[in-house]
């Protein structure tokens, strides 16, 4: 079980709602994918329109929980504002806090993250902050009471995977009683596996299973992959080493003579 | 009286929350408001009045990453 805040959870693997080829093969990705937490949205509804009473009853139908996201948001305001709007919208106080700096990368604006999350922290909320690898970022989100930690492997929808191994290795060390879920960029289930091989408790990802040729099957490849990652580090990974050591026994080589 | 709805300016003869929503037809069954950035739940929409330059927002649920 992972915990997130007071909630447990079975499933290690977050997944998002966007970007798939039809609802109903959103549906069946997330059924394959075993997740119980999945990201959401608010946006504008146009006058007369039902799209998205139609969103949510398919999202209802899956029985999964929430966790709304503030995406696009530009300034604390505005994330803080929708924050308070999703928790109207979808009755929970989970929320996805993200602070935008840059258009082009989605990189996230660190300190004005750091702000909505203090914000938020008192009014009540369950913030889960999307941020970079950043230690003294993560602490100070620590600082405002935040309990999960949500690290970039990549870009956004990037695929690239895990770019800065040692940084998110250290934050595992130096936060080991928060959950660290790795968020974005990840584009394929050797990426997820590795996040959880070092000691990451989950992964949230959209793109690489909506944009899969297949998506339901690319849910369950992640699905598998998310536990085989949990299995290798509750295992117990060997440390690497950089000469040859050899796994067949040495005494009792065929052929074998002492050196003359 | 000219107000902003999800970005586009609108005259509307609406003074509250709940009459707006009529008005304009917004038919769905779940949204959230906020009126200048600030929240309005949904039990206050009957007694909420919007201003001449409110700024309107009117949300659902939408997918995400």
């Amino acid at each position: 079980m992972v915990a997130f805040y007071n909630e447990q959870f079975s499933s290690r693997l977050l997944i998002g709602t966007a970007l798939y080829p039809s609802p109903a093969v959103m549906q069946q990705a997330i059924r394959a994918s075993a997740a119980e937490l999945v990201t959401v949205s608010v946006r504008r509804e146009t006058a007369g329109g039902k799209t998205g009473d139609a969103f949510w009853s398919l999202i209802r139908e899956l029985g999964v929980a929430v966790l709304p996201n503030t995406a696009g948001c530009h300034s604390v305001r505005e994330a803080v504002t929708t924050a308070k709007l999703a928790r109207e919208l979808f009755g929970t106080s989970r929320i996805k806090l993200e602070v935008i700096a840059d258009q082009e990368t989605l990189q996230p604006d660190v300190i004005g993250l750091v702000e909505a999350a203090q914000i938020l922290i008192k009014d009540g909320f369950d913030v889960y902050p999307y941020c970079t690898e950043d230690l003294g970022v993560a602490q100070r989100l620590v600082d405002a009471g935040c309990r999960v930690i949500m690290p970039w492997a990549a870009p956004i929808g990037s695929a690239r995977g895990i770019v800065n191994r040692d940084a998110l290795k250290l934050l595992r060390q130096r936060l080991p009683d928060i959950t660290l879920v790795v968020d974005a960029g990840i584009g394929a289930p050797s990426h997820a596996a590795e996040a959880l091989e070092l000691g990451y408790d989950a992964v949230l990802l959209n793109t690489a299973v909506a944009k899969a040729d297949d998506p339901v099957a690319m849910a369950n490849a992640f699905r598998l992959a998310v536990d085989a990652g949990r299995a290798a580090f509750e295992a117990g990974l060997m440390t690497p080493r950089d000469f040859a050591s050899p796994s067949t026994p040495v005494i009792g080589t065929p052929f074998w003579h002492a050196a003359s | 009286m000219r107000v902003t709805v999800n970005g586009e300016p609108k005259d509307v003869a609406a003074t509250r929350v709940d009459t707006l929503l009529g008005e304009l037809e917004f038919e769905g069954t779940h949204f959230a408001i906020a009126i200048n950035y600030d929240v309005v739940p949904r039990a206050r929409w009957s007694e909420t009045e919007i201003a001449e330059g409110d700024m309107v927002e009117i949300l659902t649920p939408r997918q995400g990453g």
